[in-house]
């Protein structure tokens, strides 16, 4: 089990290896890559949020000069209605098709119908105007507890609801029912003195990476496809181009250029066929760009959900009961993460006595993509405004009422497995011994709130190898591509083992020829998981180092030990010599050393944080400023806290903005009207203060240093802490997401 | 295809000549005709600052500039930002200071931090944040890169 102790690497600060590449313009993200002979290619997307696709036209855009090919769903192989292993995650086949290039339907606006490959972008543009689709248009549905109604327009007309496991007579929206229970929840209610049961909403929003997608392929004779494209997991592109188009995955190569942020959003692929089936068609390497409007209707979102939690406690502040119906919009085709929402909605609490329900529901929006800690912010907004509005009523500062009522390790949660360590109490307690807790508030219209989030984290697959360099340095070469700085953190790792310094690691982000089979970054999984492969990876290098040791001194293997980067022999002759020293003298002892490291931990570790936000409601606009913020967390062991602070302080402010005004807006037609930047509007530095990230680490007794991953805990608080400091300053409590100046002003009765 | 313009400018110090659809932004000429990636598209609509250069002294989205415009004129970019064996103290203080996750941000805050500290080499949190509001970063919640400004004005001045 990993302790509390001092590291010589891990816990430090070093400029992380792809550094200079990324401050100079060098590193090169997927829309950079150049090669000769590139075509272009363009998608058409459709206009309609729902449609039957009667016909389509390609005759004219494939006579426009300079156009190459043209594709349509016409042009996938033929594949079984079967659902297909990813790696991570399974899903539907004919429904990865259908959303990559739509067969009968359309399924949303920004649905990809058609695809153009020609000599340059802008001709390939002008030929998507070239391309006749007829459609049938039929009557969308946009919001979930209209898409559930028995009479609403069905998405799918083959598709029942998967009731507890039983499938459905009628056809449905709903997708899926599930529901989880544990003790006697009227029982719960009865023992309660106060119980508070409220309704929220969110609206559909966006992962919001800078970077739009791309991705370049080039298809040879021989069947050999390679893909450059920024992606979270160039495995997991792999797998789905290999069942979109049923090649075998031996003939994909995809190669991970820099990638400019997911959060979750980089997994799915959608143009990354369509380059490669522009390039079987043509021959030619073709590389294909989403604009940001493109991103906006095709890609992301997370779901809008309508979500629905009662509690009891009773007036000494114990919760005696809780439940939480939660209905989850997937977009287009089902899977949305309401899994995952009833997995932590009352996941920091010991809850005896509960239900969960989650429904997943198909509505004519973008098929839903991870958005870090997918699912758990939704939840959280309603779980732990729920709780303040109790504590209010007991009069119980939030604080003492979580540490209260913490889950301890072994309490058997809602959903069926017993609660693992966290550092829930540790991270409430950090919170209440800051000085912001304590200070005063000055002003009017100000309050401050408090709310936790919980996130399961993920383990799954990753290799590692690291070669022996003469000089004591070593390579290492990983498959989880680095959107945050995760080169430093594992090499970090391996550095800590080996005894030297950060900077005598070179890592590498491999294409999926070049290294072991490497799960997605995503899942908080990537500083644990290939941190984890890169320690077992390291060891073997340990090991490996010994014996060439023990060949020089001519002694025993178990006569050399190893501490602080230096190898002796504990017998005999006092000899010493550090890595770098044995490294130089590989040669004379049977050549190059090269060391392997697989890792798929089962016990990733939760991590938990408590966030404490003030804000100021002008109550003339209905705005919302942030005038303080600090987020607590349990890291584990931070192998990087500049790092381990920056997801805090990104995931944060990700979360602010979802809270505050972050929301797909959409018009009666189910028009997305609002897909720019500008209209759908993230925070910028001049919206926030400050974020004080305060890092907690209660060692995760799976992971050799105790790491936890961080990653998508900072978002889930936000929202609730943020409503929860809004009821202070203003007397109401909004219970829709986002708390925009128009639903603020609202709340107040002003309009 | 329209007929091309030629242009002969000034790039980082260098005389440049290209030729250039009149239709091109500065920025697609940057990236696919001169092989200056540094500029990243976020939006190609002058809302996210990913595309930031410097023209004639003045911080401009490149996306929103023709790349027939550049005619005569001078323009910064960050390849031209680090000496060969030394990078720009902002790019150092954006290192020191971790002030970027996935980094595709991270070219165009560099060149607005760079034209704000030209003209205001002692700027407060707000005007740096003022300032800098026209570039988007969704990975770091801008703490970070704040820290890295003030730092680098520190050094600068
Ligand atoms: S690409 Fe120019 S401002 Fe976004
Ligand atoms: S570091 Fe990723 S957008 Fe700024």
């Amino acid at each position: 089990m990993a302790e509390k102790k001092d590291y010589k690497v891990v816990g430090t600060r070093p400029i992380r290896h792809d550094g200079v590449d990324k401050v100079t313009g060098r590193a090169l993200y997927g829309a950079d890559f150049q090669t000769v002979g590139l075509l272009h290619g363009k998608v058409l997307r459709s206009p309609h949020a729902h449609a039957r696709i009667k016909s389509i036209d390609t005759s004219r855009a494939e006579a426009h000069p300079g156009v190459r090919a043209v594709v349509t769903a016409k042009d996938f192989p033929a594949v079984e209605d079967k659902i297909a292993d990813l790696g991570e995650g399974a899903a539907n086949v004919k429904d990865l098709q259908d959303n990559v290039l739509a067969g009968d339907k359309a399924l949303y606006k920004g649905h990809q119908v058609a695809a153009v490959a020609a000599i340059d972008p802008h001709t390939a543009e002008e030929a998507l105007e070239l391309i006749d689709v007829e459609y049938e248009v039929l009557p969308p549905v946009i919001k979930v507890l209209d898409a559930m109604k028995e009479d609403a327009p069905l998405l799918h007309e083959d598709m029942h609801t998967d009731e507890m496991g039983e499938k459905s007579e009628k056809p449905s929206n709903i997708a899926a029912h599930f529901q989880h229970k544990q003790g006697d929840p009227e029982k719960g209610y009865a023992e309660a003195d106060v119980v508070v049961e409220q309704e929220y909403t969110t609206e559909t929003v966006h992962q919001g990476y800078i970077e739009p997608h791309n991705a370049t392929a080039l298809y040879n004779p021989d069947g050999q496809l390679t893909i450059w494209c920024s992606t979270q997991g160039a495995f997991a592109v792999r797998g789905q181009v290999s069942e979109i188009l049923q090649i075998p995955v031996s003939k994909v190569k995809v190669v991970p250029m820099e990638i400019g942020g997911g959060f979750g959003g980089k997994i799915n692929v959608y143009i990354k066929p369509i380059a490669a089936m522009l390039s079987m068609k043509t021959g030619k390497p073709v590389k294909v760009l989403m604009s940001r409007a493109d991103v906006f209707e095709g890609t992301g979102p997370t779901p809008g959900s309508y979500v629905r939690v009662k509690m009891g406690a009773t007036n000494d502040g114990r919760i005696t009961a809780a439940e939480a119906y939660l209905a989850f919009e997937a977009g287009a085709y089902p899977g949305s993460p309401v899994g995952a929402a009833a997995f932590c909605v009352f996941s920091p609490y010991k809850v005896e006595n509960g239900t969960v329900d989650g429904y997943d529901v198909v509505v004519n929006k973008p098929k839903t993509a991870a958005y870090r800690a997918p699912g758990a912010t939704n939840a959280a907004f309603a779980a732990e405004t729920v709780i303040d509005e109790i504590c209010e009523k007991i009069g119980m500062d939030p604080l003492e009422f979580r540490i209260l009522n913490s889950a301890t390790e072994g309490d058997i949660r809602i959903d069926g497995p017993p609660a693992p360590r966290v550092g829930f109490i540790e991270t409430v307690e950090a919170a209440k011994d800051h000085p912001h807790y304590s200070a005063p508030l000055e002003g009017e219209n100000v309050g401050r709130g408090v709310a936790s989030g919980y996130w399961p984290n993920f383990g799954m697959k990753s290799s590692v190898s690291i070669n022996v360099t003469g000089d004591g340095t070593i390579s290492l070469v990983e498959g989880s591509t680095d959107i945050g700085g995760t080169r430093a953190s594992i090499a970090m790792q391996a550095a800590e083992v080996l005894g030297i310094p950060a900077e005598s690691v070179t890592p590498t982000v491999a294409d999926t020829d070049s290294v072991g089979y490497t799960d997605v970054t995503g899942g908080s999984r990537t500083a644990f998981a290939t941190g984890y492969a890169a320690y077992e990876a390291a060891q073997d290098v340990k090991q490996q180092m010994i014996e060439r040791a023990a060949k020089l001194w001519e002694v025993d293997p178990e006569e050399v030990q190893f501490a602080d980067g230096v190898f002796s022999s504990v017998n005999g002759k006092e000899q010493e010599i550090d890595f770098k020293g044995l490294a130089e003298r590989l040669d004379e002892t049977g050549g190059p050393v090269v060391g392997r490291g697989t890792a798929d931990p089962n016990q990733p570790g939760p991590s938990i944080g408590l966030h404490v936000v003030d804000v100021e409601v002008d109550p003339d606009t209905g705005k919302i400023d942030i005038l303080r913020y600090t987020a607590t967390q349990d890291a584990g062991k931070a192998v990087h806290p500049s790092y381990v602070e920056g997801q805090i302080q990104g995931g944060a402010v990700q979360g602010i903005g979802w809270a505050l005004n972050e929301e797909y807006i959409y018009n009666e037609k189910g028009e997305m009207t609002n897909a720019s930047f500008l209209d759908y509007r993230i925070p910028t530095c001049l919206d926030l203060p400050m974020i004080d990230a305060v890092i907690v680490e209660v060692p995760n007794p799976g992971h050799p240093f105790g790491v936890r991953g961080v990653g998508e805990t900072p978002i889930i608080a936000p929202p609730a802490a943020i409503a929860n400091a809004v009821y202070r300053a203003t007397g109401v409590r909004l219970k829709e997401l986002p708390m925009s100046p128009g639903r603020v002003l609202k709340a107040m009765g002003k309009i | 295809m329209p007929k091309k313009v030629h242009v002969q400018t000034t790039i980082n110090g260098e005389a440049v000549e290209y030729l250039c659809e009149p239709r091109q932004s500065l920025l697609e000429v940057l990236r696919d005709v001169l092989h200056l990636t540094g500029a990243k598209e976020g939006c190609n609509n002058g809302n996210c600052g990913a595309c930031s250069v410097i023209l004639d002294g003045r911080l401009v989205n490149s996306c929103l500039v023709l790349g027939a415009e550049l005619e005569g004129k001078s323009l910064e970019t960050i390849e031209g930002l680090a000496e060969p064996e030394q990078l720009h103290p902002i790019q150092d203080a954006f290192l020191e200071n971790a002030a970027l996750q996935c980094g595709i941000c991270t070219p165009g805050f560099i060149m607005a931090a760079k034209a704000l500290l030209d003209q205001n080499p002692n700027p407060t949190e707000h005007e740096i944040r003022y300032w800098l509001a026209g570039n988007l970063c969704r990975c770091t919640g801008y703490d970070k890169i704040v820290r890295a400004v003030q730092d680098a004005a520190q050094t600068t001045s």
